[in-house]
């Protein structure tokens, strides 16, 4: 079977900054691959020319059996690439609900055909349900906290109803239980079918997680495997704690 | 309430405010009627890219001069009627707020507001070298004293207060329909950030080139009828700083996120003009526009819309 997501051979650079060299990278339907590396590696750079923020100088991005390459990244996102921000970016002169609604009315409702005003309201609150954020569909992002803000980034994403979610540090600044939270709605977004790369600096959070693991330092990916034999690689751990 | 519905209602106060003044019978109501009409359709126009899209437009003179000079230029090589020189401006104008819009839409803040007040210069120039309309010395338009419509005669001046006040119909339900709809959802989330509208979907770049496009038109619209207006029209008082800064005064003073603000501002400022010009003096015009703005930006930076709506829900909250 093909993979779902194809990296070929990537490269960006900014100025005479290489962020991106070479990067070879494929994630099979249903997966749940972690991405890894120290800060500076290049992580969220390959989450933006994935994604279409950035395009990237060399090299190919197949998505679902089509080059990316050259889309915007709302086109994109209409073909099923959908991701969170590192920080939060939430629409914050909207209600949740309004912030849900806008991937619904301009991706799923391309794709699935126009809804039914009162339909896309239920939906709205069915998708808040699902992270636990329904009884404040009226509030607005400011009334959040960090974990609500990064459940309600997680939600707008699956709003777009996609069939790979890149969620870029969901968990940063987390503690232990809001971590498990946001693991449980990953996995359950998993069983639905979502594809699923997880960026993340929390080891125990990436382990528990991921079926394979790949390793990116300074714009290389220096590992890619099982997580517990990479984990194990003699170059990644140089890469996190030294010689 | 639905789009019909409202218009009707906008035809109908349009119409019982027409014939309160022509039974009134003072024709100075029309003539400063006809500007603060004008102001409603500018801040209106405004406000679809200023306010619903974030983008601050710093030009609204070069479309409003442009609209006026396509009368000038049309009465000189064929005169036509206005109605349908409101319709060519906007065309005219449409397609050059697309072509600002392509140009400078990957500018942001400050530089995108100065990127279309360069527009506004370069448009300026352009006209005050171009003999045919005038050039520097401007152009006359003479127009009759009165004006055949459906057998009856009336005023040129209220002929001209008909047609600002269909324009400003116009203006108003293009603006209300559209914050009601998907493509207010989609300016609003470029509002907010643009990153995240592209990730979530949003087609940013066609959702601003709609905008600058219909503000655009919109702002022609409102500049079309002018040079009947006023009589004598220069480069100086057609791509006049005052359109710029009242278009974007008008709208924040009223609230920039709904419909009603740039409405609730052009009335109230433009009123507030007339009377200082007519007790006063037109010099103060300028001033009054900014003091308000900076009081409004202190006291209340979302408008009086803003204002009344933190109010009403501190009163429910009650």
């Amino acid at each position: 079977m093909s993979p779902l997501l194809h990296v070929s051979n990537i490269s960006k650079r900014f100025g005479g900054f290489v962020a991106l060299d070479g990067i070879e990278l494929e994630v099979q339907q249903g997966e749940r691959l972690g991405l890894i590396g120290p800060n500076g590696s290049g992580k969220s750079t390959l989450v933006n020319c994935i994604c279409g923020t950035l395009q990237n100088e060399q090299g190919e991005v197949h998505f679902d059996g089509a080059a990316m390459d050259g889309l915007a990244a709302h086109q994109r996102t209409h073909r099923g690439l959908a991701r969170t921000f590192q920080l939060p970016r939430p629409f914050h002169s909207m209600t949740l609900a309004d912030n849900i609604r806008i991937p619904m009315l301009f991706t799923a409702h391309k794709r699935s055909g126009p809804l039914h005003a009162d339909s896309v309201d239920a939906r709205c609150v069915e998708l808040l349900r699902l992270v636990g954020l329904h009884d404040k569909a009226r509030q607005m992002p400011r009334d959040l906290t960090q974990v609500e803000m990064r459940k309600l980034e997680l939600a707008r994403a699956v709003a777009a109803e996609p069939k790979l979610l890149i969620a870029d540090e969901s968990m940063a600044g987390l503690s232990h239980s809001e971590i498990d939270d946001i693991l449980a709605l990953l996995r359950q977004l998993n069983e639905r079918g979502i594809t699923i790369i997880l960026i993340e600096h929390i080891m125990s959070a990436v382990m528990s997680f991921s079926q394979r693991l790949a390793v990116l330092v300074t714009g290389k990916k220096i590992a890619d495997g099982k997580p517990e034999d990479v984990v194990r690689n003699p170059e990644v751990v140089r890469a996190y704690l030294g010689e | 309430m639905n789009t019909i519905k409202f218009t009707l209602i906008c035809l109908l106060v349009g119409a019982a405010v027409f014939v309160g003044g022509h039974l009134f019978g003072v024709g100075y109501l029309f003539f400063a009627g006809y500007t603060i009409l004008q102001f409603v359709v500018l801040a209106s126009a405004w406000n679809i890219l200023g306010g619903y899209c974030g983008y601050v437009n710093f030009g609204s003179a070069a479309f409003f001069g442009l609209g006026a000079y396509t009368t000038v230029f049309f009465y000189k090589f064929f005169p036509l009627p206005i109605p349908l020189l409101i319709v060519i401006a906007a065309i005219v104008c449409g397609v050059v707020g697309f072509g600002m819009g392509y140009l400078t839409l990957r500018l942001r803040g400050a530089f995108f507001a100065i990127a279309t007040l360069a527009m506004a210069v370069v448009l300026q120039t352009l006209v005050v070298n171009w003999d045919y309309v005038g050039g520097s010395r401007g152009a006359y338009i003479v127009r009759d004293e009165m004006i055949p419509i459906f057998g009856y005669s009336i005023e040129y001046i209220e002929y001209l207060f008909l047609l600002m006040m269909a324009v400003s119909i116009i203006a108003i339900v293009i603006s209300r329909t559209i914050a009601r709809t998907q493509l207010g959802f989609g300016f609003a989330s470029i509002r907010d950030d643009e990153l995240a509208a592209e990730a979530t979907g949003v087609p940013t770049l066609r959702l601003k080139l709609i905008a600058t496009t219909l503000s655009g038109a919109l702002m022609g619209m409102a500049g079309a009828p002018f040079p009947y207006y006023i009589g004598y029209l220069q480069p100086a008082s057609a791509f006049g700083l005052e359109y710029g800064v009242n278009s974007i005064a008008m709208p924040i003073i009223g609230g920039t996120t709904s419909w009603v603000g740039p409405l609730v501002g052009a009335l109230l400022l433009g009123s507030l003009q007339q009377i200082a010009t007519v007790t006063i003096s037109s010099a103060v015009n300028l001033l009054i526009v900014g003091l308000l703005l900076v009081a409004f930006v202190v006291i209340a930076p979302n408008g009086l819309v803003g204002l009344v709506q933190e109010r009403l829900k501190a009163w429910r909250r009650k």
